[in-house]
């Protein structure tokens, strides 16, 4: 009998599982400490807010993403189902689509608040259902499914709102968008409470385990006994969920639901769970790599605003910024395996 | 002709493999072989699984580079750097896995990479066609040259395949068990062919487990064992006796491989019992073997052996069973009850568990650790009503099998990607012990697993029977069949061809049941 010994763990701390494991948030505390050189103002809480507050939206898109990515899927839908979602959200609130333009609360016709983020989240889910229901009972690829839900869900808002916005929603619903807890903005603590809740669902409970699963191996996880489809199913009404949910907080933000609403929203999304180490193969990823990923953009965007950095330049270093975190990942992981 | 036969003898080989040893990080895959094939023979490559066969062939098509030794193709030294200098050379190998594009035509695949110009560069494709006709004539084939290859049978394919061979003006065919996937027609038709490119001077090197087909056709054969030349075989006036290739590829050295273990289980009432199970093609895997009434019980505190070749439907029993492929006719009970599980998280609902053949793509989370690996079949067991994971006890319970099955690993949270394949598949079974499974199918109990470590795993087996599961092993590894097993039963086609208790079963026994055609004589 061969006496194999498995190499054994390093003990302590091994710098290259720290990068690792850390990379992302390391070149966001980098960011923050060049741009509070450059304008020691970047710190200031009320812009920190702003940022945190700016991030919060696409945030939370973010989280749900976090699901679908780490299943190895793709939602590409997410911007115009969020606009489709606000509009629903504002016919509820609104009690249709008259007054549209009117930017007051109009007469207590709608429904109030609760009602309209009741719908915006049941029409966000529903999406994400019937969208996972066509990637696996139809086995058409999440790419192409999520990309004719992306030109779909825009053609809706735009039938529902007949190209225009819906204004004017009651002070009880804008709070959610513009209301403050102390110094803290509201849409800051659902994102909060949100990121907080995903990452527990994931590290701690029996259908994260099915996500990671699922997303490792999805032949080895049927083997298992595991009800592949559901999950797969089950991750697209999660993000479908968020979009809907940021979709309320955007209406009740801007007091306005825009039919060109959350147009390119999917790729910052989707940045922001790459950049935050989430594998787009599947299996790995996690919910605070997203939350480091989302204001690591939000950061970036704020702080060259901030220096006067123009809108165009700002896209460029964004998407190479996407690039470099990548490869970065790759190259540590080429090292910690050698 | 005992002057044609003598002058062949005097003419130098075609290809002589001189001494040829392959070394892979301390294993010794291919030990000193030498082998020779001439012009207008059709070699046999034989040798049971593990043998050095595919080590060979890899060496021969430029996969890979040999370790030492010498190899020389039509007088001069090949060395091939890679799969498409050995092609250059004159050496195709045609696998198991085709190796055509499906997408595209016939015409297309078979002038891949080199179709004829006409003027301004542009693809001729009236000569193309006209002269993939005239090629695939020479195998037998008469389709138009512009249906994709997605629409032929696995047959036509291969004959394709060996077109595009014969039109690369290739000297030396090899063919990986070409007829493992072929109906009995196609068979004798790809041997015709066979013999036909013979006459026409083409030499054929033909790795096969099908004995019979090997005697009927080959005019020598080289068999290997243990990674070491077994010995040659001639054909004289008639084919190559069987149960001499038999003896060769057996050897007596195989058998003391591994020590049976001397206290056999006593079986107790039949737990699973199937009785004339039935499976279609299924267009999505169109190589699975088709089960054609497989009847076989499984009692409890028994290891059933089930001994194939790769091929003979063992596998495609075990996921029948599991609920992964779907069932045609045919009926399963467990403990008397019928079952039809539609799924495999149905059918481990019921007490089944399934250790697949392929641990990489069918058993392990590799980016994940141990732990999750370990849980992922009884997530239930280890949470809350509520969902919680309850990594407690989870962790109680890894720790527990880790002692009891040895797993030798640092941590839980270790990637089970950094572990040794022995212990990966120690994990693997944890994974179902912590079911507790009432039925436990465990396919190819050792592949990938090291020496010392097969021993271990052969013990869990016995451990696992002994505690009342009923076990079922399949392998094509005839020495570990023998050592685990208390019943063997043997497979060929998806039937199920012989049947015995261990203690009476001999590799040669069981060789002839796995690999003779057991209706040859029969009366139907």
């Amino acid at each position: 009998m061969t006496t194999t010994t498995e190499p054994a763990e390093k003990k302590g701390p091994n710098t290259f599982g720290i990068l690792k494991r850390f990379g992302p948030l390391l070149f966001l505390l980098a960011l923050v400490v060049v741009f509070t050189a450059l304008k020691p103002s970047f710190i200031d809480p009320i812009n920190v807010f702003n940022i945190l507050r700016q991030i919060s939206i696409t945030g939370l898109i973010a989280l749900g993403m976090t699901f679908v990515i780490l299943t190895a899927g793709i939602d590409l839908s997410v911007g115009s189902l969020l606009a489709f979602c606000g509009m629903v959200a504002a016919v509820v609130a609104k009690g249709g689509t008259a007054n549209s333009m009117s930017l007051s609360a109009g007469g207590g016709q709608g429904f109030g608040w609760f009602a309209a983020l009741l719908a915006a989240v049941i029409v966000g889910s529903v999406a994400g259902g019937v969208q996972g229901l066509a990637i696996t009972r139809l086995k058409v690829p999440p790419f192409v499914v999520t990309l004719g839900g992306l030109t779909i869900f825009r053609g809706l808002t735009l039938t529902l709102s007949n190209g225009g916005p819906i204004s004017g929603f009651d002070a009880s619903m804008r709070w959610f968008g513009t209301g403050l807890v102390g110094p803290v903005p509201v849409p800051v603590i659902i994102f909060a409470v949100a990121a907080l809740l995903c990452h527990l669902v994931l590290r701690y409970t029996r259908y994260g385990r099915a996500v990671y699963a699922v997303g490792g191996n999805a032949e080895a996880a049927r083997l298992s006994g595991l009800r592949v489809d559901r999950i797969l199913i089950s991750v697209y009404i999660i993000v479908g969920f968020f979009a809907g949910l940021a979709a309320f907080v955007l209406s009740a933000r801007l007091n306005s639901s825009e039919a060109v609403a959350g147009i390119g929203y999917e790729l910052t999304v989707i940045s922001a769970v790459v950049i935050g180490g989430t594998s787009l193969f599947g299996g790995i990823g996690s919910v605070g790599g997203t939350v480091v990923g989302a204001a690591l953009i939000g950061v970036l965007q704020n702080g060259l605003q901030f220096n006067n950095v123009s809108s165009y330049t700002q896209s460029i270093v964004i998407g190479l910024i996407l690039i470099v975190a990548v490869a970065f990942d790759r190259w540590l992981k080429s090292r910690s395996r050698s | 002709m005992a002057a044609v036969a003598a002058a062949e003898q005097l003419a130098p080989p075609l290809l002589e493999v001189v001494g040829v040893s392959k070394h892979f990080a301390g294993v010794i895959a291919l030990n000193d072989v030498s082998l020779d094939v001439r012009r207008g023979e059709i070699l046999g490559l034989l040798g049971e699984n593990g043998a050095g066969k595919s080590t060979l062939l890899k060496i021969l098509s430029g996969a890979q580079p040999p370790t030492s030794g010498r190899i020389v193709f039509d007088g001069a030294e090949y060395r091939p750097q890679s799969p498409d200098a050995a092609k250059r050379a004159g050496i195709v190998t045609i696998y198991q896995e085709l190796s055509l594009i499906p997408t595209l035509s016939v015409a297309e695949n078979i002038f891949i990479g080199r179709a004829p110009l006409g003027a301004f560069g542009i693809i001729d494709w009236r000569r193309m066609r006209r002269e993939t006709t005239g090629i695939i004539a020479r195998v037998g084939l008469g389709i138009d040259p512009d249906t994709p290859v997605s629409a032929l049978s696995v047959a036509e394919q291969q004959l394709v395949e060996i077109a595009r061979a014969l039109s690369l003006e290739s000297r030396l065919i090899i063919m990986d068990e070409p007829t493992s996937a072929l109906t009995e027609t196609e068979v004798s038709q790809l041997l015709r062919i066979m013999t036909q490119l013979r006459a026409e001077g083409v030499a054929i090197m033909f790795v096969t487990h099908r004995l019979e087909e090997a005697s009927a056709i080959c005019d020598r054969m080289t068999v290997l064992r243990d990674g070491r030349l077994a010995g040659h075989l001639n054909r004289e006036d008639k084919p190559i006796p069987i149960h001499e290739i038999i003896e060769k590829m057996v050897g007596r050295a195989a058998s003391e491989l591994y020590a049976r273990p001397t206290q056999r289980n006593a079986a107790g009432a039949v737990r699973l019992s199937v009785r004339g199970l039935r499976t279609v093609r299924d267009p999505e895997a169109p190589h699975a073997i088709v089960l054609d009434g497989v009847d076989i019980d499984l009692k409890a505190g028994e290891i059933l052996g089930v001994a194939g070749l790769v091929g003979s439907g063992r596998t495609e029993l075990a996921r029948a069973i599991f609920g992964a492929d779907r069932i045609a006719a045919g009926t399963v009970t467990l403990d008397g009850q019928p079952i039809a599980p539609a799924s495999p998280a149905d059918a481990i609902e019921l007490g089944i568990g399934l250790v697949p053949e392929d641990r990489k793509h069918q058993a392990i989370f590799a980016m994940l650790g141990i732990l999750q690996n370990f849980s992922v079949a009884a997530l239930r067991a280890y949470s809350n009503g509520l969902g919680l994971m309850a990594e407690g006890r989870e962790r109680v319970a890894l720790a527990e099998y880790k002692k009891a099955l040895s797993i030798r690993m640092a941590s839980p949270e270790q990637s089970i990607d950094g572990l040794s394949g022995g212990n990966q598949q120690k994990v693997i079974l944890a994974r179902w012990l912590a079911r507790d499974p009432k039925v436990l199918i465990v396919d190819e109990p050792t592949r990938g697993v090291d020496v010392g470590a097969k021993a271990e795993v052969h013990q869990i087996l016995v451990q696992l029977a002994a505690r009342g599961i009923a076990v079922m092993v399949i392998s094509s590894e005839l020495p570990e069949v023998l050592a685990v097993s208390d019943r063997i039963v043997t497979m060929r086609q998806g039937r199920i061809t012989g049947e015995m208790p261990a203690v009476e079963a001999t590799e040669e026994k069981l060789m002839a049941l796995m690999a003779l055609d057991q209706r040859q004589g029969e009366t139907r």
